[in-house]
């Protein structure tokens, strides 16, 4: 695809319009030429990105039908449903590029493709869905604002809709925890619980240090990405940290604490190791979420083999009819 | 960083978190709607009504809600969910005007989550299993054509606020109709394979169709529904052959209760609990 227009081009002058694309802070469009890295890069961290949408509606997605008031049945229920939404204009970007849709689920469920690693952890308590609302959805936020400029335009069009959405999510997550914490003393703990069990792995989905992130570096210079992950995971923390006053929880981790020289606050180091396998499979739930996608999918094939074969069916018979008549 | 502007702000200015967070600072949906009940109107009959519509509706959603994450498409994920969605809305309203109308002042978790089975009074054929798509398909459309029938006859009905209700479901009510009608018509003349488990769907579903009729007068509607999404799919018509008994009058089948027990789980646990 990349070579569409080099018989006309050369390919030395093609790189120099991108460049300077990239240079001026515009925008490269699905019909621009782009060079082969750049197009890889961004497939890659789009599918990424639509299949962390999608797994991501299932830890939460577990107490759609267990949430204890309607209210909040109705505003999970949506969010879920915002999450497909997400998974639905990321695989649309991810096309613009060349990809398609089933081929990219195809790889989600053999392995061959990565989701967030937040998501194979349990949620085994309802203050989970208020906690991943603030921390999830929050460094998810932190995340993927600078996104809105990155230098793809459709994956930028994509990010500005999705982090509107995000925000509301995280607000809701956010209000849920401030009524359990006005709640009774067992709602309470319930939140403090679910705050040391996420804490942890919320900051490693900044990825892993910046020494250690062996895509930055290209992703940074094309514009895709805006911030290290460091700087990210730092102003992930900052912000946190008097969110978590005013809510009356602590923060698991000994070795916080502001540091005035810095303006910033000091924290301990995630356990990179614990990342690593994570990302590898060996989390607590990555079998089951990627098995529960698998089976959706494989379960659903004949519903959507009956739609191809229906429009197939309509087709035959409009042609049919335009003979006849 | 101005572009974390919401981030950042997250812990400021909690009194307006209406603005915010969906279904905040709406603790009743009913707020400053006029909710006397016309003279002669039947308070105690209006507030059952309202009930079994919503019972119909909360047991619906809690169904659909069952298939997020195990659609087969994404696209019927977002559509099912919002079809849920609707449905729970449409509970929300009628278990709240319910509760005005019944003395008892109860709002609409009481209904919801501190009701056993034997109080609830949706029609069978909501309470069972989700099954196959199919079964779904033809479930929704059989169940959306009946509410929408009765919702068009309610938006006229004496009580102005079920009137609205009603109107506001119908708009509704038609988009989950034409859905279900649609994939039902795809299913129908697809392959063999969803041919058949279309065709089984309609068998199942046909012994609950007698009660949907008992309890309104909208069977010509209904059948002239089922009619005309049959011929498009190239299926058989249901046969018509009602199983005794209804769940407008208290009776269940087994799927009613662990469907609450899930539902009513988090709630029933944590007594005195705010959520």
């Amino acid at each position: 695809m990349t070579t569409t227009h080099s018989t006309e081009v050369p390919l030395q002058e093609l790189q120099q319009q991108f460049d300077t694309t990239i240079a001026r802070d515009q925008r490269v469009e699905p019909r621009d030429w782009m060079p082969d890295g750049y197009r890889k890069t961004l497939v890659r961290q789009i599918a990424q990105h639509a299949h962390s949408e999608i797994i991501g509606m299932q830890p939460e997605g577990e107490w759609i039908t267990r949430a204890p008031s309607l209210r909040r049945k109705a505003i999970l229920f949506a969010k879920v449903q915002d999450e497909a939404g997400h998974g639905l204009y990321l695989y649309s970007a991810a096309e613009t590029l060349g990809a398609d849709r089933a081929d990219l689920t195809e790889r989600l469920i053999e392995g061959r493709q990565k989701y967030s690693s937040i998501f194979n952890y349990p949620t085994p308590t309802f203050a989970d869905v208020g906690v991943i609302g603030w921390f999830v959805d929050g460094a998810a936020i932190c995340n993927q604002v600078p996104l809105c400029r990155s230098s793809y335009g459709p994956y930028a069009r994509a990010m500005v809709r999705i982090c509107k959405e995000e925000s509301f999510h995280q607000r809701q997550g956010y209000e849920l925890l401030m009524t359990m914490m006005r709640g009774t003393e067992a709602q309470r703990a319930m939140v403090q619980d679910s705050v040391n069990r996420w804490w942890w792995p919320s900051l490693m989905m900044f990825g892993p240090p910046d020494g250690d992130s062996p895509n930055s570096a290209a992703s940074m210079a094309w514009k895709i990405k805006r911030h290290s992950n460091d700087e990210l995971r730092q102003r992930f923390v900052d912000m946190t940290v008097p969110q978590a006053e005013k809510l009356g929880v602590t923060l698991p981790d000994p070795d916080l604490r502001w540091n005035e020289e810095r303006g910033s606050n000091d924290f301990g180091t995630p356990d990179w190791e614990e990342l690593k396998r994570v990302i590898s499979g060996g989390g607590p739930c990555n079998a089951e979420r990627v098995e529960r996608r698998r089976s959706a999918h494989e379960e659903g094939a004949w519903v959507r083999e009956a739609a191809t074969a229906h429009a197939a069916k309509q087709a035959a018979r409009a042609r049919e009819g335009a003979t006849a008549s | 960083m101005s572009d974390d502007h919401v981030y950042m702000t997250l812990a400021e200015g909690h009194e307006d978190d209406s603005r915010w967070a969906y279904g905040t600072g709406f603790e009743d949906p009913l707020h400053g709607v006029d909710t006397t009940v016309p003279e002669g109107v039947d308070a105690g009959r209006l507030a059952a009504d309202c009930v079994a519509l919503a019972d119909d509706a909360l047991v619906s959603a809690q169904r659909l809600a069952e298939w997020t994450t195990r659609a087969p498409e994404l696209e019927e994920e977002v559509a099912l969910a919002n079809i849920g969605l609707d449905l729970l809305g449409q509970a929300r309203l009628l278990y709240a005007r319910a509760g005005q109308v019944d003395g008892t002042g109860r709002d609409e978790d009481a209904y919801a989550y501190f009701r056993d089975a034997e109080d609830f009074r949706n029609v069978r054929l909501a309470e069972l299993p989700c099954g196959d798509f199919a079964f779904s398909i033809v479930r929704l459309l059989v169940l959306s054509s009946w509410r929408l029938a009765h919702f068009e006859q309610l938006s006229a009905h004496p009580d102005p606020v079920l009137a609205a209700i009603a109107a506001k479901g119908v708009k509704e009510l038609t988009y989950h109709r034409q859905y279900a009608a649609e994939w039902a018509v795809r299913l129908g003349d697809g392959t063999e394979e969803s041919r058949r488990r279309t065709r089984t769907a309609m068998e199942q579903v046909a012994p609950y169709l007698g009660e949907l009729f008992t309890a309104y007068d909208v069977r010509g509607e209904v059948v002239a529904v089922l009619r005309q999404v049959t011929e498009a799919a190239g299926l058989p018509m249901p046969v018509y052959r009602p199983l005794p008994g209804a769940g407008r009058a208290g009776e269940r089948t087994e799927h009613l209760a662990p469907l609450l027990a899930e539902l009513q789980s988090v709630a029933r646990a944590h007594p005195g609990a705010t959520w």
